[in-house]
């Protein structure tokens, strides 16, 4: 499983640097507001791009829960074995 | 720690913006003189950021039948539809309104943006799902977080990227509601929405358009884009405000749907507030019927639009992707926008500074919106102050080269 949360990560990273327009690296540990200093308008854009990247929809309500990189990679986990 | 202490950035981000100059969120008028001229700090002033589209706020009979009201049923309804009941003025205006839209229903709350917190909250709930253009306003989203649907954005005005994400969830039970807007009030773009209602006919669902900046803007009747566009029948919620184009406060939501008055008994932004004023009410009503009488207000209204935008365009400025009654400057950055912001306003133009994120693309806007009710000479005169303004503060040079933003 180790694989995959690295991976989802990768995404996450690749999601964040495309919407702020600079290279973001991230880990489980990542506070995505703290840390990445992302406001409310920037995650709901790199929520878009991660639903594109693994084709699935991540309702915005349940973000309400999300402080990390590795919260927003469980969830998309949690969603993706849903589907 | 204190309650204050999670908004300490914003505070201090302000307090930047106020000592550049006057307070953009925050104008005192000394007076307003007509529909476009104020007083501010003793100087006439145009006003060109008041969303006053057809110029009614001063229309004679409309003032009349305001003055009538509040002298017959006093100065306020002291309660909610609901507890205290509805003036004979209210069941006028929601029928005035289900007749203007040619629906069945209609209902009016006491502000548009309560009608987007009623309608979005009531119309979807638990397992349904709620689909937003991702340029959406606030009103959109704030609904959107007072129901328990399950919200998903899609791309701004992308008719594709709507069919994409509706796609992805094609099986999962619950309704769709499909929300977009008429104009969007930032730049004054249009909703694709012939291309909307296709994917809506393919895909299934619900579509409401809020035709707050575009009712009596938009269509040879007025009533927005959806008439404009041809495809009434295929939105099932119009929502609206009266505090634009009809020149008051209050919103609205018209339906054809069955057992859309169940709203009534369920929606609790609607339930839970003081209903509008007969004041307010009786105005309303006089300027719907001007809108309805008066398509030259329309034609007027969009020559002015076309006048300003070009004018812009032609000075060297970014403006949006078409002309509307909403010309968007875009600005390079935060402080040329809040110089040539401050520099206006000291040359007598008011229009409104629009600062990431509330608006696209985390650019910083000067967002006009104009009026029926401005002159050519007033277009005129902003446009000289404009051109003025944007050399000195080398925004445009003198060959009129466009500005590099």
């Amino acid at each position: 499983m180790k694989a995959v949360t690295d991976l989802t990560l990768r995404e996450i990273g690749l999601a964040a640097s495309s919407v702020l327009g600079r290279s973001v690296e991230v880990s489980d540990e990542t506070h995505i507001g703290r840390d990445l200093q992302v406001d409310s308008l920037a995650l709901m854009n790199i929520i878009m791009e991660l639903e594109d990247a693994f084709d699935i929809s991540i309702p915005l309500d349940r973000l309400a829960s999300v402080e990390t990189a590795g919260d927003l990679s469980n969830l998309i986990k949690e969603l993706r074995n849903k589907g | 720690m204190g309650l204050f202490d999670k908004h300490l950035a914003y505070r201090d981000a302000y307090q930047a913006i106020r000592q550049a100059g006057a307070d953009p969120f925050n104008v005192r008028l000394d007076a307003v003189v007509s529909p476009t001229e104020g007083v501010i700090d003793g100087r006439p002033t145009i006003l060109l950021g008041t969303n006053n589209y057809l110029g009614l706020t001063f229309d004679a009979e409309s003032i009349a039948a305001s003055v009538k009201a509040v002298q017959e049923r006093g100065t306020g309804t002291t309660g909610s539809r609901i507890a205290n009941g509805s003036f004979e003025a209210h069941v006028e205006l929601e029928h005035a309104l289900a007749k203007f839209y040619r629906r069945k229903h209609a209902m009016v709350f006491t502000t548009g943006y309560q009608a987007n917190l009623g309608v979005l909250s009531t119309l979807v709930g638990r397992g349904d799902h709620l689909i937003l253009d991702a340029d959406s306003h606030a009103s959109i989203y704030d609904g959107s977080r007072l129901g328990h649907a399950e919200v998903i954005r899609f791309r701004h005005n992308d008719p594709e990227d709507l069919y994409k994400r509706l796609k992805r969830m094609k099986d999962m039970p619950g309704e769709r509601l499909i929300v977009v807007e008429g104009i969007y009030s930032m730049i004054g773009d249009t909703a694709p929405l012939k291309e909307i209602a296709a994917v809506k006919r393919e895909l299934g669902g619900y579509l409401l358009v809020d035709e707050a900046h575009s009712m009596g803007v938009l269509g040879e009747n007025g009533r927005g884009l959806a008439e404009q566009e041809g495809v009434e029948d295929d939105v099932d919620f119009v929502v609206g405000t009266f505090s634009k184009s009809l020149g008051a406060i209050g919103g609205f939501c018209v339906s054809n749907m069955d057992d859309f008055d169940v709203m009534r008994v369920v929606c609790r932004p609607y339930m839970f507030t003081a209903s509008l004023p007969p004041a307010v009410v009786s105005s309303t009503l006089v300027a719907l019927k001007r809108l309805e009488e008066s398509p030259q207000l329309r034609h007027r209204l969009m020559a002015n639009a076309r006048r300003l935008y070009d004018g812009l365009s032609e000075l060297g400025f970014q403006t949006g992707p078409t002309a509307s009654p909403i010309v968007a400057v875009t600005m390079p950055d935060q402080e040329s926008a809040i110089g040539m912001w401050n520099a206006l306003l000291q040359n007598g133009v008011y229009l409104n500074l629009a600062l990431p994120p509330a608006t696209p693309d985390s650019r910083p806007l000067l967002r006009t919106s104009v009026s029926a009710a401005h002159t050519d000479e007033q277009i005129d005169k902003v446009l000289s102050v404009f051109a003025q303004l944007g050399q000195a503060l080398g925004l445009i040079d003198n060959q009129r080269q466009r500005v590099s933003a």
